[in-house]
Order: structure tokens, then C-alpha cells, then sequence
């Protein structure tokens, strides 16, 4: 089931929570909300659930306008960041729920009621957790219990409200890889928000990038990291060099300090878009060698340029090849970067006059 | 106890129990004791027949009768107030909240002089109720509403955080999966709700049984008809009659204490169902 969410804004008193937003989400896919907090996308999960409603726009399901359909009538699977499971009642149970709710002419026996629900446990593969009590469980085992009470009324869509929020790295990187597989087996569209990209980049197949009620990029997760559409989704996706830069018509002079004019630009570079040379040459820049820190697969080295700091990430082989040593002056040749003036992406060309340090 | 302070990480565990049971025994065991021991010294008959006389039985029926409606009355109530209280943002909550209190702290014969003069046959509620026949002032049914009005603020209180405490989320999530709100009232919130209603109903039926000051104005007591219990001893008492008021009081003690003692097992197992106290072994995501 597709969900179509069109021109929805939502105040809370003066704060706008959500500006015009419009998204369109396809059956089968899943696809994170991603945004730093207050950035209003669990406010727009909320309204595609029907738990908020919006002040203007709407939302539909496959077509079908249900801007005004309660909550109950939606069909939607929602999982909440705090599990929200029925205290007093048994996991059994809990997954039971949404089965015994129904009305009775549509309501299955109590005998496809427990076949049902021991499907869903085995699904979530906690079947051995059926008569515990969910204070009797952890956090990982609470959250599959959610979803599986969540998918017990076979919902139309799944939306889950950052559902690995609470939990340890290690059991949110299991539960992950573990969504995305249930998702593939079931053909429904997902939401899911989250303020952790890494997790957005891993496990979705397409990225919203959402800042102050604003959509500000949607793509695969490879186009929202290698190509951001603002300064914003470059900055809140991994890390990023800034240099500041200046316009001359269809040309950008990268890295030359100076007093700030109304042409100037941003230009952004990924740590390893940057290359480290002994020599000058064409568009690179000088900078000192501040300090060289290595982790793992890659080697991290702080620059300074013109009194900024910058970061490059080398592969080992590459720092091997070069032997860098602290305070030494390098040349530095950025591979790729974007350039953006204000928010607007230019296509400009870059050159550089050979900044000092 | 040896075991207990070496492998207790709170420190002061034997003094602060001795402290426990110096204190209990001075308050509460041995002033019951040597009621119950004084009633010893009575013949088992003298005391069967004074504790089973008509007029000690239709105390007894009228105590803890009236006590029991009292508490159901404001179980049902008192959970409909402690609702409105957490849930609506009205104007002149905070006031309608301190209100609530008010039961504790005035005197009880303040309440039960005001009672009566709203609800006798010539005051500004009872002469509405009169032409309907129904009388309050003086008739058991004056000494339940008296007991309503001091029971309430147990119920209010004693609910009132643990609706606090539902998450919202809670009842979203009884939405989403197609619950209507009756449901998700009967089959969510109440379920949590019913541990701390059930104590809210014990602390207001334990305080109606042993009320005094208020009942005695508005009972009329009448005996066999209208007298409680504590009266009936406050009248063996001025007769000198003491072993009858002993005898009296015994028997409301023991029923006060299993009565509470029953419901208390009641409480103990509806909060342990839950509690997840059976762990076994590590859990794992």
C-alpha cells in the first residue's frame, strides 16, 4: 500500500513543525525520516498514523484520502521509540491485542487467534517468551514483541517512531539488519524515523532528509551522501570540509581567506575526497600537518589551512606511501567537491591562486 | 540477622528494625493485647452473648455495611475525579484539586454538623429530597453519605499518580491496533489502574469503619436501626459497662483485620502477576 502525503503543515502555537511537506512513499519500499531532533518527522509519522492531525494538506493510503480516518480505521502498524506494550498482560497477549479488539462478526476464533500469534512469535522468533510478562523482558525483546503485536492486524503500512532509540549499539545494529529482512518478506510501505544516520543509510531505500519542517533531500542513500542537495544534508550526513570560497562568474576561487563578500560561496569536501601531495599543482591548496591519528582501515590527519582546520582520511597503504610527519607542510587536492552559494547549488568550475597556509 | 547486615548493602538494618518493632508494639500490639487479653478474663458465653446481642449485631451491619458502600461509592467516583484531574487542563483545576483534600483536614464534626444541616428535612438539600421521599439526615443512609465525604480523598489520592503514570502512548497503541476507546478503557487502562483503585478502596473502607465524629451527628442513632459500632461502645462506656464495650471492640478488631488482611492478599497477588519478579537466568535481545 503506497502512502501520499500532500502539502501537510502543522503549527504548535507559533512553532511550525512541519512547512508544506509532500512525499510520496511506494509499496514495498522502506524509507527513513532522517533529521536532527524537533525537525517535525515524528510529528509526520505521527499525522500518517492519524494520532496528530495537520493544520492543512493530506494524507492518503493507495490512493484513498484519509486525512479524516481515525486512527483505529487506518490500519497502520505503529512501533513506538518505548515500546508501549500492555503491562499486564502476557506477550501472549499483548501480540493477541489488536486480534480480540475486533468486532465480532470479523473477529477470528480463540484457535486461529493462537496460531496467529504464535506465527507472529516465531516470525520474531521469540515463540519460547510466550507467557512472560514484558517487565520480564530486555529492551531488544520488548521491540520485537512490538512489532509483532504491531503486524498481528496485518496492517497496511508499518510505521516505526524511532524504534532502536533505547537500545545498546550492538542489539540496534542486530535489530537493523533484522527490520530490513521482515520488510522484504512483507511487501508493505515502512516509515521509520531516525536522528542516527548511520542507521538511515544502512537500512533504508530511500533517505528523507527533514530540517526545520522542511524535506530537504529524498534519495537512495548513496545520492544523499555522495550528492547532498544543500549545506545542511552535506553537513548532517558524515563529515565535511568547508572551505570558503568566492565567485567569479562561472568560476570558484577556493580556499582564500579575505573579507567576506556578497559572492561569496561554500565549497564542501568529504574527508576522503581529499588527496595529500608533496607537490604543488593545479587547484591545490598548502596546509600544515597538525596531527595524524590512526583507527582501523583508515588514517585520519588534521590540517590547517589559512587558521581553519581541516580533516583527511587517508587509506593506510596511502599514508604508508607518504610517511607524513607532524607540522609538515603538504599540498592538498580536493577529488570532488560541491559548491554551494547561500543554500543553491552552482555549477561552477574551481581554480585556486595558490593560498599560502 | 547476622547474614542479613553482613550481605546487606544498606547500612543499619538492625537498628532501624528494632527502632520498627519497639514503635509497633508501644502503638499498636500492646494496646490491642491487653484488649484482647482483658476480654480473656470473661467467660467464653458472657462474651458470646454480649458480642452476638441483637443490638451489637445490627451495629455491626450498620458499621460495616454503610463503611462498604461508602467505598464502593467512592471507588467509583473518586477514580472518575482523579481522571478529570490528570487528564483535562481546565480552569480552576489546581482549586478543584486542593478541594479534594479538604475531607482530611477538617474536623470531623465540622463535617458531620454541616452534613446534617444540608441534609435534614428543613435544609437546603434535604427539603428537595423530603417531598421524594427520601430521608438522609438520621437514617443509615445519612451516616453513608458522612462516609463518603471522608473516604474520597483516599481513592483520589491514591489513583490520582498512577494515572499520571500511564504513557500516552499506551492508548495510542490500543488505537492503532483497532481498539475503540471503550476497549482501550476495560482492557488497558483499567486493568493498570485496578491495584492502586483496590488500595484506594481499602484505605477509604478502613477509614469508614472506624469513623466517628462525623456518623454521630447525622445517624440519628437510633438503636438497631441507625447506630454504629463505636457508638454502641461509647454508650456501654458510659454506663460502666466495661466489659461489653471490651468485648465490643474485640470483635470489631478482628474483623477490621481480616477484612483488611483479605484484601491485602488480593492486592498481593494482583501485583505480582506482573511484576516480573521470576526472571530466570540472562535475557537476551
Amino acid at each position: 500500500m503506497s502512502i501520499e502525503v500532500r502539502n501537510i503543515t502543522k503549527r504548535f502555537g507559533n512553532f511550525v513543525a512541519l512547512d508544506n511537506v509532500s512525499l510520496q512513499i511506494p509499496t514495498g519500499e522502506l524509507v527513513a525520516l532522517l533529521g536532527p531532533s524537533g525537525c517535525g518527522k515524528t510529528t509526520l509519522l505521527r499525522i500518517i498514523a492519524g494520532m496528530e492531525s495537520a493544520d492543512a494538506g493530506s494524507v492518503s493510503f493507495h490512493g484513498e484520502d484519509a486525512t479524516h480516518v481515525h486512527t483505529r480505521e487506518r490500519k497502520v502498524g505503529f512501533v513506538f521509540q518505548h515500546y508501549a506494550l500492555f503491562r499486564h498482560m502476557s506477550v501472549f497477549d499483548n501480540v493477541a491485542f489488536g486480534l480480540r479488539v475486533k468486532p465480532r462478526n470479523e473477529r477470528p476464533s480463540e484457535a486461529q487467534i493462537r496460531e496467529r500469534v504464535m506465527t507472529l512469535l516465531s516470525l520474531v522468533q521469540l515463540d519460547w517468551l510466550a507467557d512472560r510478562f514484558p517487565a520480564q523482558l530486555s529492551g531488544g525483546q520488548r521491540q520485537r514483541i512490538a512489532l509483532a503485536r504491531a503486524l498481528a492486524v496485518e496492517p497496511k503500512v508499518l510505521l516505526l517512531d524511532e524504534p532502536f532509540g533505547a537500545l545498546d549499539t550492538q542489539v540496534r545494529k542486530e535489530l537493523r539488519r533484522w527490520l530490513r529482512r521482515l520488510h522484504d518478506e512483507m511487501h508493505i510501505a515502512s516509515v521509520f524515523v531516525t536522528h542516527d544516520q548511520e542507521e538511515a543509510l544502512e537500512v533504508a531505500d530511500r533517505v528523507v532528509v527533514m530540517n526545520k519542517g522542511h524535506v530537504e533531500q529524498v534519495g537512495t542513500p548513496d545520492e544523499v551522501y555522495s550528492a547532498p542537495a544543500s549545506p545542511f544534508v552535506y553537513r548532517f550526513l558524515g563529515n565535511v570540509n568547508v572551505f570558503h570560497s568566492r565567485m567569479h562568474g562561472e568560476w570558484a576561487e577556493v580556499g582564500r581567506g579575505g573579507p567576506k563578500t556578497q559572492d561569496e560561496s561554500l565549497a564542501f569536501v568529504r574527508p576522503h575526497d581529499i588527496e595529500i601531495q608533496r607537490e604543488s599543482t593545479a587547484g591545490s591548496l598548502s596546509a600544515r600537518v597538525l596531527h595524524i591519528q590512526a583507527i582501523g582501515p583508515l588514517v585520519r590527519v588534521e590540517v590547517e589551512h589559512q587558521g581553519e582546520i581541516f580533516e583527511v582520511e587517508l587509506t593506510r597503504e596511502r599514508h604508508a606511501q607518504l610517511a607524513l610527519q607532524e607540522n609538515e607542510v603538504v599540498w592538498l587536492k580536493p577529488r570532488s567537491m560541491r559548491i554551494f552559494q547561500g543554500d543553491q547549488l552552482t555549477q561552477a568550475h574551481t581554480f585556486d591562486l595558490g593560498g599560502g597556509i | 540477622m547476622l547474614n542479613a547486615s553482613r550481605h546487606n548493602v544498606l547500612p543499619g538494618f538492625s537498628l532501624s528494625l528494632g527502632y520498627v518493632l519497639v514503635y509497633l508494639s508501644l502503638l499498636v500490639l500492646i494496646p490491642l493485647g491487653g484488649l484482647v487479653a482483658r476480654s480473656m478474663q470473661m467467660s467464653f458465653s458472657d462474651v458470646w452473648a454480649i458480642a452476638t446481642s441483637p443490638r451489637a449485631l445490627a451495629a455491626y451491619k450498620v458499621s460495616f455495611g454503610c463503611a462498604l458502600l461508602a467505598a464502593i461509592v467512592n471507588a467509583f467516583f473518586g477514580l472518575i475525579v482523579a481522571w478529570v484531574l490528570v487528564r483535562y487542563d481546565f480552569w480552576g483545576r489546581k482549586l478543584i484539586d486542593s478541594f479534594v483534600d479538604l475531607p482530611f483536614s477538617l474536623p470531623t464534626a465540622v463535617a458531620g454538623i454541616t452534613l446534617t444541616s444540608l441534609y435534614a428535612n428543613t435544609g437546603w438539600v434535604g427539603q428537595y429530597l423530603e417531598p421524594l421521599g427520601i430521608k438522609v439526615a438520621f437514617t443509615p443512609l445519612g451516616i453513608v453519605v458522612a462516609l463518603i465525604f471522608i473516604g474520597i480523598p483516599f481513592v483520589v489520592r491514591t489513583v490520582q499518580p498512577v494515572i499520571e503514570d500511564i504513557e500516552a502512548d499506551v492508548e495510542e497503541a490500543a488505537a492503532t491496533l483497532g481498539a475503540t476507546r471503550w476497549q482501550t478503557f476495560s482492557k488497558v487502562l483499567f486493568p493498570a489502574l485496578a491495584p492502586a483503585l483496590l488500595t484506594g478502596f481499602t484505605l477509604s473502607f478502613a477509614r469508614a469503619v472506624g469513623e466517628y465524629g462525623s456518623v454521630i451527628f447525622i445517624a440519628g442513632n437510633m438503636p438497631m436501626v441507625s447506630e454504629i459500632t463505636p457508638l454502641l461502645i461509647i454508650s456501654k462506656l458510659e454506663q460502666y459497662d466495661l466489659p461489653g464495650a471490651i468485648v465490643l471492640a474485640v470483635v470489631m478488631l478482628v474483623i477490621s483485620f481480616v477484612l483488611l488482611l483479605a484484601i491485602n492478599l488480593l492486592q498481593w497477588w494482583s501485583a505480582n502477576r506482573h511484576s516480573g519478579r521470576h526472571v530466570d537466568g540472562g535475557v537476551q535481545a
